[in-house]
């Protein structure tokens, strides 16, 4: 011990000094280098598709499989086709953690990689979709959100680069009271029927309370909305309150680990599940499985079906994960998540295809797959031939509209599976689209957006 | 040797008052202060407005939770909630009232939040320690069930979420990234300085009197009642600023998940890495978090094709969590103490003591 402290307190001191300055070079110099686009001189025939994913936190078996999915399409589609018409993609991915600032961090940084920048981007959370309007909407990158998303973006004249395709979830509402309606045996029959609307009590939940009034207002049914606190771990004394309630139907948009809570609520209370119907974010495996045999006879509205025997599937194992390339586990291959995800990677890339036909075969901008994706066309042939016939439903994007006019099936749980119980059911747009126009109307007079005239776009 | 505090002789009170008594001090603030406000030649809009711009914001409520946490040592988890306080305020004055300009709606909000905080913080006249840290967790459950269940609130967009206007002065429009830096930019380095100048006054020396023994602090006469609500209200204030920063130049939407616990915990976390007690602390914890996951992130992507996505993914939360339990086993009292450190053995270098 003959050293002096002053000594002794160099190497701690060099040891942090050097630790700080090496995480301060990396945070300054790789960005730089990664951000800077790859020239396109070498490799002309590539397109940037950005992946946004959230592999951790609370979220994670949601982000992994959706997004995971949406990168294995795109390895299908590299590995069986060769890319899209000759043009291969290239995609990275990057962790959001389902916060919606680094969403935005990871759109930046992503945004202009690729010869031609990136072909649209999956903002993976609705948080990041509202962060990202202004910015998308100024870089000209169209944003492909499916099953998620701001509603009211349907209105492709106030939101020229937002698609939340298929459907959105005051479509959904809509054709989930057709649904019902269908089960009582006509419209009319609803009439004095009572309507339990058991709700997360955050945005994407109490967002239908407006369309539910009005169609409550039309048909003459009854609907008293009982909110649940998120997380949502403790809901008994919601769940006595629709018994004594004495509901006919309850709706059920329970998220995360609330929805078999909810469920086993509703079994102790003694509410049948086959008259619950929840939304499509209570509707996968991994939020009926923790609720044991309650769950059983539990219904949601899906926008897709599940299963792991589509020809896109076996593709997929044959070209992606016999490589050992695969994104998730294996078993995913199928389930709801992994649909949803490989919706995505159909939608992008058909988009591609479709904007092909009048750019020519060659990378595209994100205005050019824009434009795509407004003349995006999914016939029942074209699903076919994509090994996806019954997975999704036909859709038909246009300039005002960007939902596509998608329809809705419903799955029961039968203890093991999903089985769905329902063909496709339309929404009805006679009445989602006036509130779509109506908000997306206050958004552009608050932002000051002229709406798009689509009848003059003629091309 | 390279750090020189001596042989300046101060001939007037200015001097002997000033912000900066150092010269270099003086010196290294005027450098990176011109350096930040340089920053648009040089940097892209990546680095601005993705990197700079959020570091900046959050800086700035760290500062806002380090002078209630750090310097009066009133422990607060509802920091989010007061960010909250000011972004929902900020978005209504903007909208409601569009005749003010935007700075004067961005202060009114601050002093909205500040009011808030002041509320929360009568709570710490009754209460000390650990449950003053429960209430201000009560605050922050509290807030964001009022910002999401009175549809006044979020102007009554049903999805709850608010897109925030183009901010507008003299006629021109803050839209572009170089310009939402700048005024993020200015916002921080005024309450920085005001910050700054706080703590070393006597009210700032009240603040600490309370953290360091609240009977002696009473003892001695200080009036820890107003101390402590100075704190409160000081604190909410600066939070509520950076939190309508946050929603305007950053997100563009205010939405209370931006405002959760997680932001809270995120501040403090900033605060304790950085160093409590100290603004140059708030900067360099702000750095520490919003900086490393993007540098790690990056950084995995050199490796991109060896590891498989889910394992880096993962791997970038175990590389942050080990570097902050490295540095704080380095220095306990945060990266603000090693500053200082480093100050000393340049001061003396190259001798040993």
């Amino acid at each position: 011990m003959s050293r002096s402290p002053g000594t002794r307190r160099v190497p701690t001191l060099a040891f942090a000094c050097a630790l700080g300055v090496a995480a301060f070079t990396a945070a300054v110099s790789l960005p730089v280098s990664a951000q800077s686009p790859a020239p396109g001189a070498g490799k002309p025939m590539e397109q940037f598709v950005p992946i946004a994913i959230y592999r951790t936190g609370p979220y994670a078996p949601g982000g992994s499989g959706i997004y995971g999915a949406y990168a294995d399409y795109l390895a299908l589609v590299n590995a069986r086709d060769g890319g899209v018409n000759g043009v291969k993609l290239v995609y990275e991915e990057c962790e959001t953690g389902y916060q919606p600032d680094r969403m935005i961090e990871c759109y930046e940084r992503q945004k202009g990689k690729g010869p031609t920048g990136a072909a649209a981007f999956t903002p993976s959370g609705t948080g990041g979709v509202y962060a990202l309007i202004d910015r998308m909407t100024a870089d000209k990158i169209p944003s492909v959100t499916i099953g998620y998303g701001r509603t009211d973006s349907s209105d492709g004249r106030v939101f020229p680069y937002f698609f939340p395709l298929i459907s959105n979830y005051w479509s959904e509402n809509t054709a989930t009271i057709r649904y019902i309606a269908e089960r009582e045996g006509g419209l009319e029959k609803l009439k004095g029927k009572r309507i339990a609307n058991v709700v997360m009590d955050f945005a994407a939940g109490r967002e239908t309370q407006a369309i539910l009034d009005a169609q409550a207002k039309r048909y003459g049914f009854e609907v008293t909305t009982f909110p649940i606190t998120p997380p949502g771990l403790d809901q008994r004394a919601v769940w006595l309150q629709v018994r004594q309630y004495r509901p006919d139907w309850v709706l059920f948009r329970g998220w995360g680990a609330a929805t078999p809570t909810g469920i086993k609520e509703a079994a102790r209370a003694g509410i049948a599940r086959d008259r619950i119907i929840g939304w499509w974010w209570s509707g996968s495996e991994e939020d009926v499985t923790p609720a044991g045999d309650a769950a059983k006879g539990f219904i949601t509205a899906q926008f897709h079906a599940t299963g792991p025997n589509y020809p896109v599937f076996e593709d997929i194992k044959k070209y992606v994960y016999a490589k050992g390339a695969g994104n998730v586990e294996e078993n995913r291959i199928g389930s709801v998540y992994y649909v949803r995800g490989v919706l995505h990677g159909v939608a992008v890339t058909e988009a591609m295809r479709t904007a092909m036909a009048k750019f020519g075969n060659r990378p595209l901008t994100g205005d050019e797959v824009r434009w795509g994706l407004e003349h995006l066309v999914m016939t029942a042939d074209r699903i076919k031939e994509l090994g996806l016939e019954g997975l999704m439903p036909e859709i038909k994007v246009t300039c005002a509209d960007h939902e596509g006019d998608g329809a809705i099936r419903f799955q029961q749980w039968d203890g093991a599976k999903w089985v769905m119980i329902s063909d496709w059911i339309k929404s009805d747009q006679s009445m989602v689209r006036p509130l779509i126009e109506a908000s997306a109307a206050q958004f552009a007079k608050e932002k000051g957006i002229t709406a798009r005239d689509c009848a003059s776009e003629t091309n | 040797m390279f750090y020189r505090d001596a042989g300046e002789l101060k001939t007037s009170y200015a001097q002997e008052q000033a912000i900066f008594p150092v010269a270099l001090d003086r010196r290294a603030v005027i450098g990176v202060v011109c350096a930040g406000a340089l920053m648009p030649l040089v940097a892209g809009p990546y680095w601005l407005g993705s990197i700079l711009l959020p570091f900046l914001i959050l800086s700035l409520a760290a500062i806002g939770l380090n002078i209630l946490t750090g310097y009066a040592g009133q422990l607060s988890l509802g920091s989010g909630a007061f960010m909250a306080v000011g972004a929902y305020a900020a978005v209504n004055l903007v909208i409601r009232l569009p005749m003010l300009p935007f700075p004067v709606s961005f202060a009114l909000a601050g002093l909205v939040a500040g009011a808030v905080g002041l509320a929360f913080g009568l709570l710490s006249l009754r209460i000390r320690g650990f449950y003053v840290a429960v209430a201000t967790l009560a605050a922050q459950f509290f807030i964001e069930w009022i910002c999401t269940h009175i549809p006044w609130l979020v102007l009554n967009t049903p999805s709850g979420v608010v897109s925030t206007p183009t901010l507008f002065l003299f006629g021109f429009a803050f839209s572009s990234v170089p310009s939402r830096y700048l005024v993020a930019f200015v916002a921080v380095v005024v309450l920085a300085l005001l910050a700054k100048n706080l703590v070393r006054s006597s009210a700032g020396r009240a603040l600490m009197a309370v953290r360091d023994h609240e009977t002696a602090a009473e003892l001695t006469g200080v009036d820890t009642a107003r101390a402590k609500l100075t704190a409160f209200a000081v604190s909410g204030f600066y939070c509520g600023v950076a939190g309508a920063l946050w929603s305007f130049l950053y997100l563009g939407t205010v939405e209370i998940e931006a405002f959760s616990l997680h932001r809270s915990f995120q501040i403090l976390f900033m605060i304790i890495i950085g160093g409590l007690g100290s603004i140059l602390g708030s900067f360099l914890g702000a750095a520490f978090i919003v900086l490393l996951p993007v540098a790690i992130a990056n950084a995995a992507v050199l490796f991109g094709g060896a590891l498989k996505p889910d394992v880096l993914a993962n791997l970038e939360l175990m590389i942050f969590g080990a570097l902050i339990v490295s540095f704080l086993i380095i220095e306990p009292n945060g990266l603000a103490r090693l500053a200082v450190k480093a100050k000393e053995r340049l001061r003396r270098w190259p001798l040993a003591y």
